[in-house]
């Protein structure tokens, strides 16, 4: 028992650690994680559902606004979009779609449409991507617990 | 964003200047252009006034001329008539002739003269003898007549003259008014011109210039096009103006020159007709004469029998009388002999006619009569019987057999008049010439006889032959500017075939004047054709001033084509500079949002790096271990500041740091600053100590922040180069207190400037230090009172150490950024010397100036001054409102400092003072002894440890223990010790002789711990060291996140319940506002910036408007009950929420009546320094 449990928590470790290396999230995610106490224990997992749902109403917005059959672009709606896509990523540490709403919106800015479908199609992918991660993530972390371990502290660095 | 928009308003401005500048330049250089055509037009208009007047005048005299001359002739005639008669017996009835022949030619006043004159004689009964006498008298009389008509036609002339005077005067004076009334219309068309045209690009320009400055590239290439336009148009404007210039030249030219031409067209006129008249006039004169001869002849010939002229009579009167005609050149008369009669002719003379030897006339010269042959027999002959003696040759012959003679003397004597022949080469003379002929008639013919009776009546014919080029030579010769005209004489009867008379062939024949000539004789026309000898010379006058006008248009052409084009190279110059100002200024906006990134940037990883090493030295390491981990903080620590530094240095140079103005209470700064310090003090062994002057104010208006770092700067330098001995000493004044020394209440000040004039002044540690009154005796304004605002007050602080001192030849460079005194300094020392660069320029911007003096291996002081506000007194700071509790406690207690340095006791009692407790200062135990009164009633002892002797408390001791029986309370024992080990502190209390140990540097905040500690017992002191934590902060707290953001708001509302807080989220600006409206129960707002709908920035104007607007009722007494709230009046700190830390939106926020500023994602530091303003610890 006491093996699974070490098991999964290198695996934990090293998963978390990737996810970091990789480029997927950064520190803020790691303060995110001290918030979470005993007062509330679901936060983080609180605050990333949030997230994704932010995100599939984004997108699904931004879409909607950079749909060309409808005739021209609100790139100050997508703009909109984008700078709340970028405030709720940087809040829970979301590395890799912050700095791409960071691209998109300078595309959007100087009203590149090709650009901003490119972004996206990009961010789509990327917090698509982010969210299995983090849901095996946190399945790593319910096994952890289920096994009656305690989830490790990660050390970044 | 504003600072583009300044910057576009900058150039745009200087845009405007630099055109009004253009217009104005142009302006004097267009009034310049027309005043010189105004000029040159008056110049021409001028001459050409006084041309016309000249020639008038001219003419006038001309004519005049001619009048006198004629006056001459007739008075010439006279006088040689006279002295020809004067033995004659027939004088009456030639004068009689006379008249009448004058009346025929001459001017009426002189008829009327003469017949006056022969009135008189017949009056006055004079004999037909002539009397000279008399008549010489007639004559003077007849001159003088002519010379009042002389006089008369010189009047007119004056008169004349006058009047041209007059009317130029006119003109000119119209002349000039239109001219005045051009110059004006030019003048203003100009203007209108050219401010429609400058108009068009400025207003562009503004219109380009409401937009947004994104357009500001577009602006500038607008700016360039019309700008460009605005060179083509001048450039055009120039040509025009060159042409015109051209144009106006070749006019002048071309007007001077027809004039010229004129002129001289006219002169020939005027020498030609004056010629012709002449020539006539003498002609007639002649004629007239020889009229008169014949008259003679037939008077004395044939009227009187026997004849009473023989040849030689004829030929001496002839000869005497030749004067009369000068143009003749011989006079002869010959008889009416028909065929019949010229045996009895030729038998009674002795000689027989002869015939006119027409075809050697041409050959001989001297021709003798007598070799002619006889005339051929014809129905008559007129053989010459008397000549003058010029003509002898021609006595005898017959007259009727020249073929021209023939017909003259036949047309003669039908008309009665005298005749001439066409022009033939004279005999002998061989000059061309012609022949007059008058036919002497029988005197009874009736004047009004037909042609036969006058043919029947004719006697004989008198000829008077005109040498015809002597004639007009001789003429010529009496007038004026022969040399420059040439003169022909054409005989024009016969219409296909001029003969000329007279003239030569030189001369202009191309332009030349034609006057008719009337010689008597109807018949035959006569022509005088004159031109000029010379050819038209070249016409000076008219090229002279036209060139000119050309040269000059081109010089002015050129000078503008000059100016032109410099103007459109300083315009293309200064476009580039525009365009590179703009474009530095962009890099420079630019330099400093990198730099204000990335030192955000790199603050925040390297709070991560201090943070992670404070985790890790709180574990359990090795001595090593910890060692390194306190290294690697200590250079994390120190890189923080320098980038801070860096960063301040950046925004001072840029110009963009601007300082707050917000009340603060210095002494609670300086307070903070020591106790910041005093770790290093204490570390070093250094007295710290600060002293405010009574006179500052509690509370300035001012940068709080600036001012401490720049306190921060100096005493941590001082802290930096002062080693393991004496003191830092950090001194408020106010500027005036300092400025008359004299006048000194401040004890403090006195000694310390008292210290320059004995070098046994007292310092704080007893170490010796520079006379701090150096280091600001070179400050500017220090001295000056001009500035002597009631609401401004000026702070002298000063920063004395004991230090190594600035080298001397350091000391020049030392406020330079990254310069130290010593490159060794660097090294032993560490630290960029940017400090005191930054603190300078702060000092600068606080109105200040910043100096010192220092001597080394004794130390340094800096002084600098700054201009802060005073507070109005109403106005509290919070900070000094949780001390309030306590001071009231310590009011009205009475202390004695026993201290041996006064100068340190002085500070003792300030900061005692501070808490309102009034002390007494003794400079030793043993003289507290001896001074009882001063034990009365004591509430404390403050004993420095410098003073401190067992032996001689123990004496202190027994008096006060003595005391407690007559006062209710023993005075507590407190000990001042720049440094104490715990150990050291708890043997002295538990010795029983010391209350309290107080570690200087004192502060207010430490004197109250330890008060309350000591004097009100029982009250738990909150640990010092766990202030610095934020659920003390932040526990219990109400606190409104505003954030449109569902998944910040949930990790700001986590971030903040972690910290205890109890937080409320809302979605946006409009919903906070509704749950900020008083009352409420919130204690903090957290607020984000970028909402849809109501931004962090309106939302946070609106609240305060509410605010205010309560707070207003309140003060009126109008609100109820339920709107009073804890404090006097309403303001929640709303701090803003931001990802951008700018120092513009950190502005922005201040503005809007914002609190401060968190960065988003929260950092525990930040936060806690962002809260830590308006919370208390509970």
């Amino acid at each position: 028992m006491d093996a699974l449990i070490t098991q999964l928590q290198r695996q934990f470790r090293d998963y978390t650690i990737s996810l970091y290396q990789q480029g997927f999230l950064d520190d803020q995610f790691t303060e995110l994680k001290k918030l979470q106490d005993d007062g509330s224990p679901d936060f983080v997992a609180e605050v990333l559902t949030l997230f994704f749902e932010d995100c599939v109403k984004l997108i699904s917005n931004m879409a909607r606004a950079l749909d060309q059959t409808t005739g021209n672009v609100d790139y100050s709606k997508v703009g909109a979009s984008v700078h709340q896509l970028k405030g709720s990523s940087s809040s829970v540490g979301a590395k890799r779609v912050k700095a791409l709403c960071v691209s998109f919106k300078d595309y959007c800015d100087t009203q590149n449409f090709e650009g901003c479908v490119r972004c996206l199609q990009q961010v789509d992918i990327e917090y698509k991507t982010l969210k299995t991660k983090l849901q095996d993530l946190f399945n790593l972390e319910k096994q952890i617990i289920q096994a009656g371990g305690r989830v490790p502290q990660v050390d970044i660095n | 964003m504003s600072i583009t928009c300044e910057l576009s308003n900058l150039t745009s401005k200087k845009a405007k200047e630099s055109s009004f500048d253009k217009k104005w330049l142009k302006k004097p250089l267009l009034f310049l252009v027309l005043c010189g055509s105004v000029v040159v037009i008056v110049l021409v208009m001028f001459s050409r006034l006084g041309r016309i007047q000249k020639e008038e005048t001219g003419s006038c005299n001309g004519e005049a001329k001619v009048l006198y001359r004629h006056q001459n002739v007739t008075r010439s005639e006279i006088h040689d008539l006279v002295s020809l008669f004067s033995d004659s017996d027939q004088v009456l009835s030639f004068e009689c002739r006379k008249e009448s022949r004058l009346g025929m030619w001459g001017n009426y006043d002189i008829t009327c003269s003469l017949s006056m004159l022969s009135e008189k004689q017949e009056t006055g009964g004079v004999p037909w003898n002539l009397n000279p006498s008399g008549l010489e008298h007639s004559v003077s009389s007849t001159s003088r007549m002519c010379n009042n008509l002389e006089q008369n036609l010189q009047q007119p002339e004056k008169l004349e003259e006058e009047y041209y005077e007059e009317g130029l005067d006119q003109g000119l004076s119209s002349y000039l008014r239109n001219a005045w009334w051009c110059l004006i219309l030019g003048v203003l068309v100009c203007h209108k011109i050219y401010v429609s045209h400058s108009k068009a690009p400025t207003e562009s320009k503004e219109r380009v210039h409401m937009q947004e400055p994104l357009a500001q590239k577009k602006q500038q290439q607008r700016a360039q096009t019309s700008s460009r336009g605005a060179g083509k148009w001048r450039k055009n404007i120039l040509l025009l103006g060159i042409l015109g210039g051209v144009s106006f030249s070749v006019w002048w030219f071309w007007d001077t020159n027809e004039e010229i031409i004129m002129k001289r067209r006219e002169t020939l006129a005027n020498m030609c007709d004056e010629r012709a008249r002449v020539l006539q006039d003498q002609f007639n004169v002649s004629l007239n004469h020889v009229h008169a001869l014949s008259i003679l002849v037939s008077t004395f010939h044939h009227g009187k029998s026997p004849s009473a002229i023989d040849q030689k009579t004829f030929e001496e009167y002839t000869e005497r009388t030749n004067f009369e005609r000068p143009l003749t050149s011989g006079v002869a008369y010959a008889l009416k002999v028909p065929h019949s009669e010229r045996e009895k002719f030729e038998k009674e003379h002795g000689w027989s006619i002869k015939k006119m030897e027409t075809e050697d006339q041409t050959v001989v010269q001297d021709c003798v009569p007598e070799n002619f042959d006889p005339a051929p027999i014809q129905d008559e002959y007129a053989p010459v019987i008397f000549a003058q003696e010029t003509v002898s040759h021609i006595v005898s012959v017959d007259m009727m057999s020249g073929e021209e003679d023939r017909e003259n003397i036949l047309r003669a004597r039908a008309s009665g008049k005298g005749v001439l022949t066409s022009p033939f080469k004279l005999l002998k003379s061989n000059h061309l010439g012609v022949v007059l002929t008058f036919a002497v008639y029988d005197t009874s013919l009736a004047p009004d006889a037909t042609e036969e009776q006058r043919i029947d009546a004719t006697i004989g014919y008198l000829g008077a032959s005109y040498d015809m080029p002597s004639l007009v030579e001789k003429l010529l010769h009496q007038l004026a500017s022969k040399q420059t005209i040439a003169v022909d004489v054409y005989d024009t009867t016969n219409a296909s075939g001029l003969i000329k008379m007279y003239g030569s062939e030189i001369g202009d024949i191309s332009e030349q004047h034609i006057s008719s000539l009337d010689f008597g004789d109807p018949s035959r026309n006569h022509e005088m054709h004159c031109r000029f000898k010379h050819k038209l010379p070249i016409p000076w006058t008219a090229i002279t001033p036209s060139i000119l006008v050309l040269v000059i248009t081109f010089l002015v052409g050129y000078i503008f084509n000059e100016a032109l084009n410099r103007i459109a190279t300083v315009e293309d110059d200064c476009q580039k500079m525009r365009e590179l100002k703009a474009r530095a200024e962009a890099a420079d906006v630019a330099k400093s949002q990198f730099l204000a990134t990335v030192s955000h940037e790199i603050r925040t990883p390297m709070n991560g790096v201090l943070g992670m090493l404070k985790l890790l030295m709180d574990t359990d390491l090795d001595a090593k271990q910890l060692d390194y981990a306190q290294t690697a903080h200590g250079s994390g620590k120190d890189l923080t500041s320098l980038i801070n530094e860096v960063l301040d240095q950046a925004k001072i140079e840029s110009g963009r740091l601007e300082l707050e103005n917000v009340p603060f209470d210095m002494r609670f700064i300086l307070d903070n600053v020591s106790s910041l310090l005093s770790g290093k003090a204490n570390e070093k062994g250094i007295e710290l100590a600060v002293y405010v002057s009574s006179q500052v104010p509690d509370v300035v208006v001012g940068d709080p922040s600036r001012f401490r770092q720049i306190i921060t700067n100096l005493v941590g330098n001082s802290i930096k180069f002062t080693q393991e001995r004496g003191h830092i000493f950090i001194s408020v004044h106010l500027a005036d207190e300092v400025r008359e020394p004299l006048n000194i209440e401040d004890a403090v000040l006195k000694q310390r400037l008292a210290l320059g004039c004995s070098e046994s002044g007292e310092t704080v540690s007893g170490f010796p230090a520079v006379n701090a009154c150096g280091s600001w005796k070179n400050f500017k304004t220090f001295y000056s009172t001009e500035n002597h605002n009631s609401d401004k007050i000026k702070l002298l602080v000063t920063v004395e150490d004991t230090g190594v001192g600035i080298p001397v030849d350091a000391q020049g460079r030392i406020f330079t950024p990254f310069m130290q005194a010593d490159s060794s300094t660097s090294r032993t020392y560490g630290g960029t010397g940017i400090g005191l660069s930054i603190s300078k320029r702060l000092v600068e911007l606080m109105q200040g100036e910043m100096g010192f003096v220092s001597e080394p291996g004794t130390g340094s002081t800096f002084s600098f001054t700054g201009v802060f506000g005073k507070a109005e007194t109403s106005s509290s700071v919070t900070k000094l409102e949780r001390f309030d509790l306590a001071i009231q406690d310590f009011k009205g207690l009475r202390a004695l400092v026993i201290d041996n340095r006064n100068i340190r006791a002085e500070v003792t009692s300030y900061h005692l003072q501070r808490l309102g407790i009034s002390a007494d200062i003794v400079s030793s135990l043993r003289l507290a002894c001896t001074s009882v009164s001063k034990l009365d009633n004591l509430a404390m002892v403050l004993i420095d440890k410098d003073a401190w002797n067992k032996k001689d408390f123990a004496a202190l001791d027994k008096l006060l223990t003595f005391s407690k029986i007559t006062f209710t309370r023993v005075p507590k024992i407190i000990l001042l010790a720049t440094s104490a080990t715990l150990t050291e502190r708890s043997e002295m209390k538990s010795s029983g002789l010391i209350d309290e140990v107080v570690i200087k540097p004192l502060r207010m905040s430490v004197l109250i711990c330890c008060f309350q500690e000591t004097l009100v017992n029982g009250k738990k002191r909150q640990p010092n060291r766990k202030r610095r934590n934020l659920g003390h902060l932040l526990r219990e707290k109400q606190i409104l996140v505003v954030d449109d953001n569902l998944v910040n708001r949930r990790v700001a509302e986590g971030a903040l319940k972690k910290y205890g807080a109890i937080v409320t989220c809302v979605e946006s600006g409009k919903a906070a506002l509704e749950m900020l409206k008083p009352p409420h129960n919130f204690e903090a707002c957290f607020m984000d910036l970028q909402m849809p709908e109501m931004d962090g920035f309106e939302a946070t104007r609106r609240v305060r408007d509410l605010e205010w607007e309560i707070n207003k009722k309140i003060a009126s007494g109008e609100a109820s009950a339920e709107l009073l709230c804890k404090s006097s009046s309403w303001h929640v700190p709303i701090l803003a929420m931001t990802a951008d830390v700018i120092q513009a939106t950190h502005e922005e926020c201040m503005k809007c009546g914002m609190d401060g500023y968190v960065s988003k994602p929260f950092e525990e530091e930040v936060l806690y320094t962002a809260v830590a303003r308006f919370f208390e610890p509970c």
